[in-house]
């Protein structure tokens, strides 16, 4: 007489899964990777002659971090949590101050001509100038073109710039640049 | 005698497992498509800084890593205190990055070439002389996209 087949026991299947799943518990993380985008400056070529690219005083902002982690802002010390404001008023120059970067009209693709800030903001530190305190000021600054960025999204589509469309985000990026340099160190030469 | 008799003593019927492998491989799943293999190990203690403004790197696997810190205690007997420049799995020097990221680049597609990021994962007490040194061998290398890794921190705590 054939005996039924039995099926087979499938209790030890749970258990081999864990195991794996317990595996790549252990071997994978988590953690986003977040941080700052920064694009350098291109090396430039040393037959160039330097300073082909001089820009007019008022259009500069300089932004200084010394070793002790002090910041010197356009011309005067201040702490990391003025920096945003001042950064604004810098690249908005909403009185069109005479000592504040100048603006040009630009035709933007899509929008139409929109004045644009020339302002630089040149963020220069020393070899003693802690990571954490030059992260603080890059952050700052950013903060600063994302708070702009944000308000001429809400006045010209409505939103908040991360709720944009792409093509929206472009002319949101184009309108307002963000032009933070990252000068040399000091002992081997200036640019911009 | 009644027809119907109740096999075994009417105690409650086992459950069922046969579904919970197919649970716990879900479970799998899910992890194994949310996370990514940790690479390497890291022979640096870090704390990176907080900032507010990060954004999320897009493409991973296009991602070269740079860590810069304080040795860990068990390789401080060899390495030092000091801040020293972690490639892959060794500790290196400044001019080890041009190879570094020629060999990065060498792992990459050539489509994928340009849009390589290097992610300088620095301790926050580390002094900024060797994150420019850093800075000026990528440029020379031409990597000019980079990213300062930072941990995301609210307003308040900074």
């Amino acid at each position: 007489m054939a005996r039924p087949v039995q099926g087979l026991p499938s209790s030890s299947l749970a258990d081999i899964s864990f195991m794996v799943l317990i595996f790549f518990l252990l071997v994978s993380t988590m953690d986003q990777d977040m941080g700052l985008q920064r694009r350098l400056p291109p090396m430039p070529d040393p037959n160039q002659k330097v300073d082909d690219v001089q820009i007019k005083r008022r259009n500069i902002m300089v932004v200084r971090i010394n070793d002790a982690d002090r910041l010197l802002a356009g011309g005067s010390p201040m702490e990391v949590s003025m920096l945003k404001d001042k950064a604004k008023e810098f690249l908005l120059n909403p009185t069109n101050d005479e000592n504040l970067p100048e603006k040009v009209e630009q035709t933007i693709e899509g929008f139409g001509s929109f004045p644009v800030s020339k302002g630089v903001i040149s963020l220069q530190n020393t070899r003693g100038t802690s990571y954490n305190a030059y992260i603080k000021v890059q952050n700052e600054l950013v903060k600063a073109v994302n708070e702009i960025r944000d308000d001429f999204a809400m006045q010209n589509f409505g939103k908040k710039y991360f709720a944009l469309t792409e093509d929206q985000q472009r002319i949101c990026r184009d309108a307002i640049p963000q032009n933070i340099s990252e000068a040399d160190p000091k002992d081997t030469g200036r640019k911009k | 005698m009644a027809k119907f008799s109740r096999k075994g003593k009417g105690g409650v019927p086992e459950l069922s497992t046969s579904s919970l492998a197919d649970i716990v491989f879900m479970i799998l799943l899910f992890f194994m498509l949310t996370t990514s293999m940790r690479q390497g190990e890291k022979k640096v203690s870090l704390k990176m800084p907080g900032a507010s403004e990060i954004a999320k790197l897009e493409r991973k696997d296009l991602a070269a890593y740079i860590y810069v810190g304080t040795p860990i205690p068990s390789e401080q007997a060899k390495y030092g205190t000091d801040a020293r420049i972690q490639l892959n799995d060794s500790f290196r020097s400044v001019d080890d990055i041009r190879d570094f990221i020629a060999a990065e680049r060498e792992t990459l597609s050539e489509a994928d070439r340009q849009f390589m990021t290097v992610s300088i994962k620095a301790d926050e007490n580390v002094r900024m002389g060797i994150v420019t040194d850093i800075k000026q061998e990528l440029r020379r290398t031409s990597a000019l996209k980079i990213m300062y890794a930072a941990r995301k921190a609210g307003a308040g705590e900074l």
